[in-house]
């Protein structure tokens, strides 16, 4: 079942055409990896997924859910917008966790904000609310255990290393269980014995059948983790295929260049 | 040249000494006593003048540092000339202005009734421009990733500003705030020019009597108050350095 749908996405900033219509699909529970040089437009394919930017064209389907369609002109509810919003997680480069919030606040603040507001709202009794409250409480112990780092819970984010801030990061964008969990050069900010822990645990969320889109220049990392890769160059899709297929035939003159040179390296 | 210095410490050190406790010594304890309390009734008058200022003026400056970044041109670019205005003349002016424009322009000159609260809503409008300033500085030195954060979590705008940003905001501005909160102290002493009965306005009464040491004394007030406003705004920065902003 086709859970990701993009089609025609164009954007530009300016005169610079950055998108010039992009094409993909993801099946649920795959992973994508999206390579290619600085400034072919794959951060912002990924802001545009995330609503950080909006698409000058085309459209952008969930589950047969229209989540993006720029011939649609009809102004969205702001409960419509946050639920499209939330079918998708982003992890940062640079984490952006809240620093004056400890790790587990910065996991539970979103869904205790979101539940506050709809208690005033519904009227909900104190007890109820508390009783979610501490549904979600829960629910970021579960992930801190899970990202290793349940000693750091009452930690704040200047205290930890950037791989434990970006594991925390990881776990605050799965607290509010996203149907497609984006990752935007995850470890580029990182020291590079710090990239290990991130990518591992990355790794490992594919075996809990997430659905992500991964944006990298871990080449190593996307052969071994990624079931489709994306190599993007000036805006288009230049190849796509299994990472058999893009690492190990490269068909297109652009991607052969780019691999040699990460191999130069 | 040695009996010259001598003669110096031994005729002319205490006659100066004389004329300075002259000057800055009250001549009985009873003297003291009673003018020391009459400056303190004209420094609550201080006091109030502050703490309404600030009561007023914090939240205002925030509304107005709204519409400085506003991305409604005709808003954004009135308040900027607001601010120029308020920020551009003497505040000494201001006070003037306000307190006598009812009674020269809507011939109802009701500040005469009641002269502090012309000194209050100037010092409101006035502080409220430079603290804009001071949140716009803030606000805008937050990184846009804590904003994409918090849209990307569902949060919403509101949200995002008063959970995240705005402590982040608080502790950066800190010490700028400070700065002004300690110059408003000293600038209530401006409302005199209006008759209002502060402090320095108290003690003018009894210089132009010939008696000057009420007047010198005003600033042990000021100084004795900046110094635990000083100490609180080191108590705040202390409390906030728990995190990096």
């Amino acid at each position: 079942m086709e859970l990701l749908k993009v089609e025609g996405i164009k954007k530009s900033f300016g005169r610079t055409n950055v998108l010039k219509g992009i094409d993909f699909s993801l099946e649920k529970g795959e992973v994508l990896a999206i390579i290619g040089s600085s400034g072919s437009g794959k951060t912002t394919l990924l802001r545009c997924l995330n609503f950080l930017e909006t698409p000058d064209l085309g459209k952008i389907t969930v589950a047969d859910h229209v989540v993006f369609d720029s011939e649609d002109k009809k102004r969205k509810s702001s409960r419509e917008k946050r639920e499209n919003q939330l079918k998708f997680g982003l992890v940062f480069q640079s984490f952006n966790l809240f620093p004056q919030y400890t790790v587990h606040k910065n996991i539970t603040l979103p869904a205790v904000l979101a539940l506050k507001k709809q208690a005033r709202k519904e009227k909900l009794s104190a007890s109820a609310k508390n009783e979610a409250i501490a549904e979600i409480e829960k629910k970021a112990d579960a992930l801190l255990l899970q990202m290793g780092l349940s000693e750091k819970k009452n930690s704040y984010p200047c205290q930890l290393s950037g791989g434990q801030c970006q594991r925390v990061a990881i776990a605050r964008a799965l607290a509010l269980d996203p149907e497609i969990l984006c990752f935007d050069e995850p470890t580029s900010a990182l020291d590079p014995e710090l990239t290990g822990e991130v990518l591992r645990a990355i790794k490992a969320l594919k075996g809990n059948d997430h659905t992500m889109v991964i944006v990298t220049h871990e080449m190593d990392f996307a052969r071994n983790v990624a079931d489709k890769v994306i190599f993007m160059a000036d805006g288009v899709i230049e190849e796509v295929g299994t990472p058999e297929d893009v690492f190990g035939a490269p068909k297109s003159q652009k991607l052969r260049a780019f691999l040699q040179k990460d191999k130069d390296i | 040249m040695l009996s010259s210095a001598t003669q110096w410490f031994t005729n002319e050190l205490p006659m100066i000494w004389e004329r300075f406790v002259n000057a800055f010594m009250p001549d009985t304890l009873e003297e003291f006593n009673t003018i020391a309390q009459s400056l303190w009734g004209g420094f609550l008058t201080t006091l109030e003048l502050f703490a309404m200022t600030l009561l007023f003026a914090l939240p205002l400056g925030l509304i107005i540092s709204f519409g400085s970044m506003s991305k409604f041109g005709p808003l954004k670019y009135i308040t900027k000339v607001f601010v120029w205005i308020i920020r551009g003349t003497p505040l000494m002016l201001q006070i003037f202005i306000v307190f006598f424009i009812p009674g020269i322009v809507f011939n109802n000159p009701i500040f005469k009734q009641d002269r502090f609260l012309a000194a209050l809503i100037t010092f409101v409008i006035n502080y409220a421009c430079y603290f804009s300033e001071i949140y716009r500085g803030g606000i805008e030195s937050i990184s846009v990733g804590q904003y994409e954060a918090g849209q990307v979590l569902g949060m919403t705008k509101a949200q995002t500003f008063f959970h995240v940003v705005l402590l982040q905001v608080v502790k950066r501005i800190l010490a700028p705030i400070s700065n002004e909160v300690i110059t408003l102290v000293k600038d209530t002493s401006l409302v005199r020019v209006i008759s209002v009965i502060e402090i320095i306005k108290v003690a003018e009464r009894f210089s132009s009597q010939g008696l000057l040491w009420p007047l010198f004394f005003t600033s042990i007030y000021y100084l004795v108050f900046n110094g635990l406003l000083t100490l609180l705004f080191g108590y705040i920065e202390k409390k906030l350095s728990y995190f990096r902003a």
